[in-house]
């Protein structure tokens, strides 16, 4: 697959031989020219931009709304809208560090540690139901994308706090004679050099880009963004997609959840907020079409890392954050501008 | 404000193209055509899908300027830099698309944008009393204050000539507009139409549908490939002359394919009862029995609201019947899923492509490939040579012209579309097809391409069952036609039956409603 985020993948068949302008090229390869450029750009201003050990550091800010991102660009693909995942987010940082702190059983006066690996697959398993929450309603209840996740990032953020009663869990470390030691692994650790949050970033997006080019599901999915009811008619089980990247989308969100919580070594009921937005903007700027149907998990992962390196590098620089929040928002309309020029196109 | 300058004599030239020619670059959408537009008179476009007919009603009607040729209205040449100039001088288009506003009343919809104001605001009572006026002229009695949701699309048809005389045409065109009308109300509008002649409007016309554009045009301009290839007045022509000069030599549809064994019964629908889907509470279809062989082609002939594409949805998945069953080689397949049903050999072509048949955002492989995915996955992945090999296949089987599997569905003529949706299903490899107005706005190459497609299949043992709103169409591939009003069976001919008898088994000759 080649650099061409900003499009439908058709390179799958033939006919995508022709020989395109570089003027076209450059449109085409939008988000990772900007990225290119923001990358020239700030490390020509300040020499701690260009190193190693930045680019990790700005990396593993990246995997935090990139995972968010990759469930969004699931849910945009089909039409939708994920307004929920910052409190998912936060919600499951919260269990994840409620877990750790042992369950106590009243009943039988014991109190329950599980491992790490039982408190990640239990906040995954949180991020599928909340996200099955909002497919069900979405799919079968017929309440529209905006509504019903807008209702759940309420009542997500709610639980959340209620958990902690607006507190913040600090002592996630674990206790060696407790065996549930490691959770600060997913946050601290590396491999061959890299963060494990950069890892699993890349390890999803590597998953979601087969599932949608290779699998009978991405099909469906893009199938139905396009036109569900075309897609219907041919036999795919639009519901049953439309649930799936919902769930799919709460999933990314918890582990994106656990990852901010081992970074912080702490979990509080308010980190993620506005996240969504972040996300939203990561999957624009890489391309897709909110109408649905049109977007890949390149472009998306291209967009994260525009926003993560702009917003890095502007703070590098030392510009107030103020002026972040301008030029991120003027990135993304710019990106929904070019977006606007290329499906009008059509 | 009344509709027409009474000026001039019936018959005379009021607008006339003499050598209009338009290129796009390379591409030449028209080459020097010539005709005459006649006082009080309807003269229609006929062509064939991309013959130039639309380019040259934005020519007419200031959309577009031509590269060469002139305009000649009232004698004079005449050059218009947007519609809106053509506007003023006294022609108006209307569209295929209706371009009301369905959340506004009748009367905001016919002032939109040119609202009458007074010093408070907008005089909504001289509003109304104009439109009250155009609506008595038009003796349409609708109130001006009834959203355009609420009526019917013949009426919301009303509201737009009304909205086109309201700004005093004297030429109106009208691009298709009965694609979407019932047999009734077309018949109110070529009344209208009719009045609006007779009152000195020259209307230009533009449909594909043949045998009701005769029946109200006094001038026929045939197009093909951007160039005028005949001209002729009503009285001159018939069916056969038009579709000749249409499509180049002697056209038919086909006729039923023979010379084989049809076999064992496919399709077997029996005493189906689905209730309107609207919840009105009668039965759109209405205790329906039919058994279909395979190898045999059943046409279906109706009415709009006859319960054709309720029926063809219901037996396909789409829709839930309340009684009755639909056997597939004998099983029962009555309740399942769209995807169980083409899993089994049971598929449908609906009848809107851009709605309910197309994926616009994906190729034209992809769309090809979206009901047999299965084919080409093992285990979890699809494989790209398998489906390039599937895609080749059916863009061969049914003929499509295209650049390849990869081009954008959009860059697709309209016939080509409709073959991609059909080539979609068969590529299933179905016992049983089902097409809703497999027709429907591809031009008339395309369709007797389509039917000799079906036809084909047929043969090989297909079972295909289609619908059609034109008599011509039944008569053509079907081995038996069946007529259905109200949601049941009027009547069941032969191929020998006369286009009188199927039309009156429909109702048709009575226009009671």
């Amino acid at each position: 697959m080649s650099v061409t985020p900003a499009i439908d993948t058709k390179a799958a068949t033939r006919g995508g031989k022709r020989k395109k302008s570089f003027v076209e090229l450059l449109f085409e390869g939008r988000a990772f020219f900007a990225l290119i450029a923001i990358v020239v750009v700030f490390s020509l201003m300040s020499p701690n931009y260009f190193t190693v050990s930045n680019f990790l550091i700005m990396a593993s800010h990246v995997a935090i709304f990139g995972l968010l991102a990759i469930g969004m660009l699931l849910v945009i693909l089909n039409g939708g809208i994920d307004l929920s995942v910052g409190s998912t987010l936060g919600l499951a940082g919260v269990v994840a560090g409620f877990l750790m702190q042992g369950v106590a059983l009243p009943q039988i006066g014991f109190i329950l540690y599980p491992s790490v690996w039982v408190v990640v697959v239990l906040t995954c398993l949180l991020g599928a139901v909340v996200g099955a929450v909002n497919g069900v309603l979405i799919a079968y209840l017929r309440v529209p994308a905006f509504v019903a996740t807008l209702g759940v990032l309420y009542v997500a953020r709610g639980i959340a706090l209620l958990m902690t009663n607006g507190l913040t869990y600090n002592n996630l470390g674990g206790r060696p004679e407790l065996g549930n030691t490691g959770f600060d692994w997913l946050g601290f650790n590396r491999l061959a050099g890299i963060p494990i949050g950069v890892l699993v970033l890349f390890v999803f997006a590597i998953a979601c880009h087969i599932l949608l080019t290779r699998t009978a599901f991405g099909r469906w999915l893009y199938a139905s963004g396009g036109n569900e009811r075309a897609a219907e008619l041919s036999g795919v089980p639009v519901k049953r997609v439309k649930i799936s990247v919902y769930v799919l989308s709460g999933i990314c969100a918890a582990v994106a959840g656990l990852v901010l919580s081992s970074q912080l070594t702490s979990a509080g009921p308010t980190a993620g907020t506005t996240y969504e937005l972040t996300a939203i903007a990561a999957v624009v700027i890489g391309g897709a079409a909110l109408t649905g149907g049109r977007g890949t998990v390149i472009g998306t992962m291209l967009g994260a890392f525009v926003i993560g390196f702009l917003s890095d590098g502007l703070v590098i620089i030392g510009v107030s954050a103020y002026w972040q929040t301008v030029f991120t928002g003027a990135v993304i309309v710019t990106a929904v501008l070019l977006n606007s020029i290329k499906y009008g196109r059509r | 404000m009344s509709a027409v300058a009474e000026t001039g004599h019936k018959g005379e030239v009021v607008l006339a193209a003499r050598n209009v020619a338009k290129s796009y670059g390379s591409v030449h959408a028209l080459k020097g055509v010539n005709f005459d537009i006649h006082r009080g008179q309807v003269t229609t476009l006929f062509g064939e899908n991309g013959a130039g007919k639309s380019t040259l009603m934005k020519i007419l009607s200031g959309v577009v300027t031509p590269t060469s040729g002139e305009i000649i209205l009232d004698g004079e040449p005449v050059s218009f830099a947007s519609s809106s100039q053509a506007r003023d001088r006294g022609i108006s288009i209307i569209h295929q698309e209706l371009s009301l506003a369905p959340n506004m009343n009748v009367r905001d919809n016919i002032f939109m944008g040119r609202e009458i104001m007074m010093a408070t605001g907008v005089d909504f009572a001289e509003e109304e009393r104009q439109t009250r006026l155009l609506m008595a002229e038009l003796e349409e009695d609708i109130d001006p204050l009834t959203p355009v949701e609420d009526l019917r699309l013949g009426q919301q048809q009303i509201v737009e000539i009304a909205r086109a005389l309201s700004v005093n045409s004297r030429i109106l065109i009208m691009d298709e507009p009965t694609s979407a009308l019932s047999a009734s109300e077309v018949e109110v509008l070529f009344k209208v139409i009719r009045d609006l002649t007779n009152r000195g409007v020259s209307i230009v016309y533009i449909s594909h549908h043949l045998e009701e554009a005769l029946q109200i045009t006094n001038h026929a301009v045939v197009l093909r490939d951007g160039a005028m290839t005949a001209y002729a007045e009503r009285k001159d022509i018939d069916l056969e002359w038009i579709v000749r000069h249409m499509v180049g030599d002697n056209f038919d549809l086909g006729s039923p394919p023979t010379g084989y064994d049809k076999g064992e019964v496919s399709l077997s629908i029996e005493g189906l009862t689905v209730p309107d889907p609207g919840g009105a509470g009668y039965a759109v279809v209405d205790d329906l029995s039919l058994a279909v062989r395979a190898g045999e082609i059943v046409c279906i002939y109706g009415l709009m609201g006859a319960g054709r594409t309720e029926l063809l949805e219901t037996v396909a998945g789409r829709l839930k019947a309340t009684a009755g069953r639909v056997l597939l080689k004998g099983r029962d397949v009555t309740g399942q899923t769209i995807a169980q049903c083409i899993r089994d050999g049971l598929v449908l072509v609906p009848e809107d492509r851009q709605r309910d048949g197309l994926v616009q955002t994906m190729t034209v492989g992809r769309n090809l490939s979206l009901a047999n995915i299965g084919a080409f996955t093992r285990g979890l992945f699809t494989s790209a040579a398998r489906e390039l090999d599937l895609v080749g296949d059916a863009i061969r089987k049914v003929h499509i012209k295209t650049d390849g599997g990869g081009a954008a569905i959009g860059s697709l003529s309209g016939g080509n579309q409709q073959k991609v949706v059909i080539g979609k299903m068969l590529a299933t490899d179905p016992e049983v097809i089902l097409l809703d107005e497999p027709s429907r706005g591809i031009d008339i190459g395309a369709k007797a391409e389509v039917f000799k497609l079906l036809a084909e299949r047929a043969r090989q043992g297909l079972a295909v069952v289609y619908t059609t709103s034109e008599v011509g169409e039944c008569l053509s591939i079907a081995h038996r036609i069946i007529v259905m009003r109200r949601g049941r069976i009027s009547a069941e001919f032969g191929p020998d039956a006369t286009k009188e008898q199927i039309m009156a088994a429909s109702g048709e000759a009575v226009h009671a409603h």
